[in-house]
């Protein structure tokens, strides 16, 4: 009997060790990012969606029972998920994820984050010390952290190394064309004066040129007070503003509530992959957030 | 230090700290230039745009490049300070109308442990002092230290205090030292992530409030889509329902399975059963003045479901939580009422509690309860003692509500009828739970 479960564990050991790389994003953006540099060779999974707000989320048990099986765990990090990520990892009991071995990587590490501050006083909301963790918005991040990523990747499965350089030089080639193009698209965007929900697209101005001249929560990660949104109203009355942006997960009524009063239109942005119907991969993603703007813009 | 060196050394810091800013008032300067001129010169404007994207930049740029921030590797957790130290704040107000508090007891099940009313009036709750941190790349721990108020005076305990695996193969851990059982659903939970400022009934009749003890721990988690999670831990068995640490100190062990998994996007669930077997010499329980001793064998079982539920899992904006355990608890001894030699015990009791908390909105959550107990009748010569069985099964029903500035901040306004005190009464509580520092996520 004993001889019978020590063959079914071994055998149950061997086949998962030449199963797929399984990997576990964070967000959908990672997932998707993996799926193109290893398509037939990973398995992503992405534990929230376009419309979850990654701060909020539960650690719920089909989240730790994907850590426990994961051979990567990707997530935007910089604190983004530290309500939630930190107790999957520790109930999930899977030595090959924790942080500082090779299964774990945070994809903003490896980029420059903006507005890292060693002053965390939390009368001034939601801080992330280590700086915004919504890089996922500027493509010019992807192409270090896609880097990074293989690189990992390459590393936990080394026998199809080679495939996963190829998919990433492939991706590469693919992605400079996409952003030449969206460049191009997006220059009479440049100095557009937006505000924005929550400061989720910090990386995103920085690479169009955009201006944020304001956000609808008084203070980060707190709701859009009824005070602070009328004070909007009065500062952008006359001024305008070119855009007001939100993430879909974002409670629309007060960028709306602000876009009648004053004029400025107001747009549900796509903050990662499946954020709008059409945004469906990395590249389309971008298409549709360059679109979205230009759209708006007329 | 002179009082002139100290002035220096100020004005110096003040003099840095300044520094860094006086590119982000280059940006605004440019931004109010900017507007001047936006309707008279388009192409002037373009040009200053450009400036004014290269300022940003070099705005953005220099405390990058000073502060050491970006190239920390911030990894996962807490860890721009190690340890991570976080304190949770708690305190209440209470109004009982009709008895006392020190009358309070449910007939058939004399309160053992932490269990039983909150003092009457203001009052500082625990609060408590949580370290933790990866003590190396095989082991974590934590440090659990609530400054209590007994009877106007302070103390410090230590409530947990353990070190836990992080790298044992195939799914498992374990865990050695001071800390809360993993049977049940709430048993292990922290008083600050409760729904209400209480535990329900069964949890104060049966555990003691939540059963906490010296030991060991072993979780495994299957390698499996569907969550499961086994477990089993042995105690030292000197805490309520256990007492005395019997069978040379493990006088308790529990096994606990969980299961869980997604329902759709909005849903996910979590379910268990567990059993938690301890032996008692010369528990206390009841009265604190009088105390009953029980001595002999006490075995709990437990099953819970926990349902929680959010229009596509956007967990910020709305919820909704359905939870329920059922305890069942059988106990074989003997009861040393006061002033008696011991008598002969033997019950088997029963309680449930079913609650939900809805949060309609950010911020806000409402939250109703029902919590019972019941047990079989028990032997006459226990009659007229706090032991003997109730007339009517005690039940409680409970309402609270509320508010979170932030995830650091809640207030709550709790309203209880009880009937399951020998007097029946209308309970108010308010309660606040607030926490600084590291402040780590709640378990589902």
């Amino acid at each position: 009997m004993i001889k019978i479960i020590i063959t079914l564990v071994l055998t149950t050991i061997s086949i998962t060790a030449q199963a797929d790389l399984r990997i576990f994003a964070c967000e959908p953006e990672w997932a998707a990012l993996a799926t193109e540099i290893g398509p037939k060779k990973v398995k992503a999974y992405s534990a929230t969606n376009a419309r979850q707000d990654p701060h909020y989320i539960q650690a719920r048990p089909s989240l730790i029972a994907k850590v426990r099986k994961a051979d990567l765990v990707i997530c935007s990090g910089a604190q983004l998920e530290i309500g939630w990520l930190p107790v999957l990892l520790q109930k999930a009991n899977n030595r090959n994820v924790m942080p500082g071995s090779p299964g774990y990587l945070e994809a903003s590490s490896v980029v420059e984050r903006f507005d890292a501050t060693a002053d965390v006083d939390r009368a001034k909301g939601d801080i992330h010390p280590l700086g915004n963790p919504h890089v996922q918005t500027n493509p010019h991040n992807i192409v270090v952290i896609a880097t990074a990523l293989a690189k990992r990747m390459s590393e936990l499965d080394n026998a199809n190394a080679e495939t996963y350089q190829a998919g990433l030089d492939d991706f590469l080639d693919r992605w400079q064309a996409a952003m030449e193009k969206w460049e191009q698209r997006a220059v009479p965007l440049r100095g557009k004066r937006v505000i924005t929900h929550h400061k989720s697209w910090v990386y995103l101005e920085r690479w169009l040129e955009l201006i944020e001249v304001a956000n609808l929560e008084a203070i980060p990660g707190l709701p859009p007070t009824a005070g602070h949104i009328s004070n909007l109203v009065s500062r952008f009355e006359s001024n305008g503003a070119d855009f007001i942006i939100r993430a879909p997960y974002q409670d629309k009524r007060a960028s709306l509530w602000l876009s009648e009063r004053t004029g400025i239109p107001a747009v549900e942005l796509p903050l990662t992959v499946g954020g709008t119907e059409g945004a469906t991969d990395l590249f389309s993603l971008f298409d549709e957030i360059v679109g979205i703007l230009l759209g708006a813009s007329q | 230090m002179s009082i002139k060196k100290v002035q220096l050394l100020c004005a110096l810091a003040f003099v840095f700290s300044n520094n860094a800013w006086s590119h982000s008032s280059d940006t605004e300067s440019l931004r109010a230039a900017i507007d001047e001129l936006r309707t008279d010169y388009e192409t002037r404007i373009t040009a200053l745009e450009k400036r004014l994207v290269a300022a940003e930049q070099n705005s953005r740029s220099a405390p990058d490049a000073s502060a050491p921030a970006p190239t920390l590797r911030g990894d996962g957790a807490a860890s721009a300070f190690n340890p991570a130290i976080g304190v949770i704040f708690q305190g209440q107000a209470w109004n009982y109308a009709g008895s006392p508090d020190e009358d309070y007891f449910v007939p058939g099940f004399p309160f053992g442990g932490e269990a039983g009313l909150i003092d009457e009036g203001f009052a500082i709750a625990e609060s408590e002092i949580n370290i933790s941190a990866n003590v190396d790349d095989k082991f974590t721990a934590w440090l659990t230290v609530p400054v209590v108020v007994e009877d106007g005076e302070a103390g410090v305990e230590v409530e947990e205090a353990w070190i836990e695996t992080t790298a044992l193969p195939a799914g498992l851990s374990a865990r050695f030292g001071r800390f809360f059982s993993g049977v049940g659903y709430l048993n292990d939970k922290h008083a600050h992530s409760w729904d209400f400022a209480d535990q329900p009934l069964p949890y104060q009749a049966f555990l003691g409030d939540q059963y906490l003890d010296d030991g060991v721990q072993i979780r495994w988690i299957a390698p499996t889509d569907l969550y499961i999670e086994a477990g089993a831990e042995v105690f030292r068995g000197s805490r309520y329902p256990a007492a005395g640490a019997a069978r040379s100190g493990a006088g308790a062990d529990s096994i606990f399975l969980n299961i869980g998994a997604d329902a759709g996007n909005d849903s996910s669930w979590l379910a268990g059963v567990s059993h938690l077997r301890a032996q008692s010499v010369d528990r206390s329980s009841g009265s604190a003045d009088e105390p009953l001793l029980f001595s002999g064998d006490t075995d709990t079982t437990i099953a819970q479901l926990v349902w929680k539920w959010a229009p596509n899992g956007n967990w910020k904006q709305r919820n909704l939580v359905l939870q329920t355990e059922w305890l069942w608890r059988s106990e074989s001894g003997f009861y040393a009422l006061p002033d008696s030699s011991p008598f002969a015990y033997k019950s088997d009791q029963s309680g449930w509690y079913l609650q939900a908390t809805y949060q309609p909105m950010p911020r806000w959550r409402y939250g109703a309860r029902i919590d019972a107990l019941s047990m079989d009748n028990i032997a006459g010569f226990f009659a007229g003692s706090s032991l003997a069985s109730p007339v009517d099964d005690p039940m409680r029903y409970s309402l609270m509500a509320d508010w979170s500035n932030s995830e650091f901040s809640r207030l709550r306004l709790q309203f209880t009828r009880d009937e399951a005190a020998s007097r029946h009464q209308n309970q108010w509580g308010l309660q606040y739970i607030l926490s600084i520092g590291a402040h780590g996520g709640h378990s589902f």
